[in-house]
């Protein structure tokens, strides 16, 4: 019983972690894309590399402060968002995600590279630019803190309440959006771009849009992760990170604006609920060793996870927030 | 004098200056009245004058047209077989396809190289053959989406509710408005797909009201349509022109033709092959060619330079024919 409850804490932990508010911010931003515009983003890693890699590099190559480093972030988001959209907006959704998820490869090959290894760290990426913004918590960032059983440092408790911050606010500003009449041209391209067009919109400059600003909430999800882990390490942004953010955001609900939030925590929470408690169930021998062994269950969690999406899907495919009436339109 | 009146354009007349003729608002049909039927001839007020355009995919010349010539306030059909180019016209009039050669201009203002959204602003706003209803919004949603000039459109100003509320306000009034004329206010707040085949082509007929535009350009309004409700849409196409725009409309029911509109125009293989008022479209040698082919009325016995000549053109009017094929059986000589 009391490792229930231990499973429970830790898996409480992830939900409200580093790890929860980086996925969240990626589906906010693949929200923005395909939930709301229709487009389909399968590199949104790519902007997040390029947000931790924009601190990281700022600060511990050229030396400059953070707050420029976050700026320099953003930025390179934004280059990129454009560099991708500009030529394949005009045609037809699929190209942009064949592009998108060639990017993301091909951008984190790039960054660990030998050649890039002077800027980027290479394989061992880059470290120690995380200093100024730990110092401004307003709490002792040395010891440790106990919350509800579970244990956080000073440091991860800070980004985790600024990562937070973060969720809420670009949570507000997805909602304001949304309701205003841009975000009903965004809804109105996802149904039919030609539908739009002839309505007198500029379509194209309504898809970039979206691109840039789900790009940008991406980048600060790469931010969150490279200041809690203190590192920026190319590996750390592979590909299958934006099918997971996919998998909270079709979780939670797409095209809803707390869908993302909730399916982030939701996921991290049931990741790691499996870990703990099968790892739990095995050592007290529960569940015997010819079934299962601990060294088995880091895969078998996402196993569980797939099995649980193919359920969602079949019982409740508007996800969690999401309106059934809504999801049945396109059975017809 | 119906060449005078038409120059001072059906936008500006009003109906007490006009209160001498017996329908006020046919305008343009009296104005057209004393045209000659042929291709290409000059109208008193042109809306929208087509120069040399031609469309070609491959080695298929999908449109071909000279000069064409669309009477300002007036409702002017298009019609042909199938595959005649009618689509393709419309697509490139209003930006959705680009052509290989060729000028068109509206109010005298070239559209050529111009996007559709820029020409829908000008004031020429399309529907489609398949009916783009957008299933996931709400019908009020349609409607709001069709208004010009929102200020909430921009992505600054969407942060600044205070900025678009009041209009937004304003087109919500002028939505409900139109959708209470189209009877579809009791679903303003449905899905707009699940509403019926013909409430769509209802719902988006509105949703280009909403634009105000100058000229509506309706790709087959009425297909799919039960009679009930085509009665309905051809009241409102008829109230289009009262309140002065100009109308295109590609249709197939010569009924619906004949009763709307003021001019009609004939394509056939890309080019038009006639033009005149409605009631002259059915005695057109050259329409009756184009849709029951060429020889549906010559006698059966033929030398034999004839019939080879035959066989080839009635191969020729078989691609053309298209669903006309039931009524022609009749009439056409037995070639193979």
């Amino acid at each position: 019983m009391s490792e229930l409850i231990n499973a429970f804490a830790i898996a409480g932990k992830a939900a409200l972690g580093f790890q929860a508010i980086f996925f969240a911010l990626l589906a906010i931003g693949i929200n923005v894309h395909f939930g709301y515009t229709g487009l389909l983003n399968f590199g949104q890693i790519a902007f997040a590399m390029l947000g931790g890699f924009g601190i990281a590099i700022s600060v511990s190559q050229w030396g400059l402060p953070f707050w420029v480093g976050v700026l320099v972030g953003v930025a390179a988001a934004v280059v990129l968002a454009l560099l991708l959209g500009l030529p394949t907006l005009r045609l037809r959704a699929d190209y942009l995600a064949i592009v998108t998820i060639a990017t993301a490869e091909g951008l984190r090959l790039v960054f660990r590279s030998v050649s890039a290894t002077p800027v980027t760290g290479g394989t061992r990426g880059l470290s120690a630019f995380n200093r100024d913004f730990i110092d401004l918590a307003p709490w002792d960032t040395g010891r440790r803190y106990d919350i509800l059983g579970t244990s956080w440092s000073g440091g991860e408790l800070w980004v985790a309440a600024v990562g937070w911050l973060l969720v809420i606010l670009f949570s507000l500003l997805v909602w304001q959006l949304m309701r205003s009449p841009w975000g009903r041209v965004l809804k109105a391209i996802r149904e039919d771009e030609d539908a739009v067009r002839a309505l007198g919109k500029n379509v194209y400059a309504y898809k970039l849009q979206a691109l840039v600003l789900g790009g940008v909430f991406g980048a600060f999800g790469g931010m969150v992760y490279a200041v809690n882990t203190g590192s920026a390490n190319p590996d750390q942004y592979q590909n299958p990170n934006t099918f997971l953010a996919y998998a909270a955001l079709i979780l939670g609900g797409a095209a809803r604006v707390l869908g993302p939030v909730i399916g982030s925590m939701l996921l991290l929470f049931i990741l790691q609920f499996a870990d703990t408690g099968l790892r739990a169930l095995i050592s007290n021998g529960v569940i015997p060793d010819e079934l299962l062994t601990s060294t088995d269950v880091a895969q078998i969690r996402f196993v569980l996870v797939g099995l649980g999406l193919i359920l969602l899907l079949v019982f409740r495919p508007q996800g969690i927030f999401g309106d059934r009436r809504e999801v049945m339109l396109d059975a017809r | 004098m119906p060449a005078d009146i038409g120059s001072h354009g059906a936008h500006a007349a009003r109906p007490d200056e006009l209160s001498g003729q017996a329908a006020p608002q046919r305008l343009a049909q009296a104005a057209l009245r004393d045209l000659p039927w042929e291709v290409g001839v000059a109208k008193p007020d042109p809306a929208i004058v087509v120069d040399g355009v031609t469309r070609t995919f491959g080695g298929l010349t999908a449109v071909s047209v000279d000069h064409l010539e669309i009477q300002r306030g007036g409702i002017t059909g298009l019609i042909g077989p199938n595959g005649a180019g009618k689509t393709t016209l419309f697509n490139l009039l209003t930006g959705f396809d680009q052509p290989n050669t060729g000028t068109w201009s509206f109010d005298g203002r070239p559209l050529g190289k111009l996007s559709p959204h820029q020409v829908a602003r000008l004031g020429v706003v399309r529907t489609f053959q398949l009916t783009k209803a957008l299933s996931r919004l709400t019908v009020l949603q349609n409607m709001l989406l069709g208004a010009q000039g929102q200020r909430g459109e921009s992505f600054a100003r969407a942060l600044l509710p205070g900025t678009w509320r009041a209009q937004e306000k304003a087109n919500t009034e002028r939505a409900m408005e139109l959708l209470r004329r189209f009877k579809l206010d009791a679903k303003k707040d449905d899905f707009a797909g699940i509403l019926s085949g013909g409430q769509r082509k209802l719902l988006e007929m509105a949703r280009a009201l909403m634009s105000e535009p100058k000229v509506v350009m309706l790709d087959e309004p009425m297909a799919g349509v039960n009679p009930a409700l085509t009665q309905s849409l051809l009241g409102h196409v008829k109230d289009l022109r009262e309140e002065g725009m100009t109308v295109i409309f590609v249709e197939h029911d010569m009924d619906v033709v004949r009763d709307i509109s003021d001019w009609v125009v004939v394509m056939a293989a890309g080019q038009v092959i006639a033009e005149g008022p409605p009631e002259s479209i059915s005695q057109n040698k050259a329409v009756v060619d184009a849709y029951l082919g060429a020889h549906h009325d010559a006698p059966l016995t033929v030398e034999d330079e004839d019939r080879m000549l035959a066989e080839d053109e009635a191969a020729l009017a078989e691609e053309r024919r298209g669903r006309h094929s039931a009524d022609t059986t009749d009439g056409k000589r037995t070639t193979r």
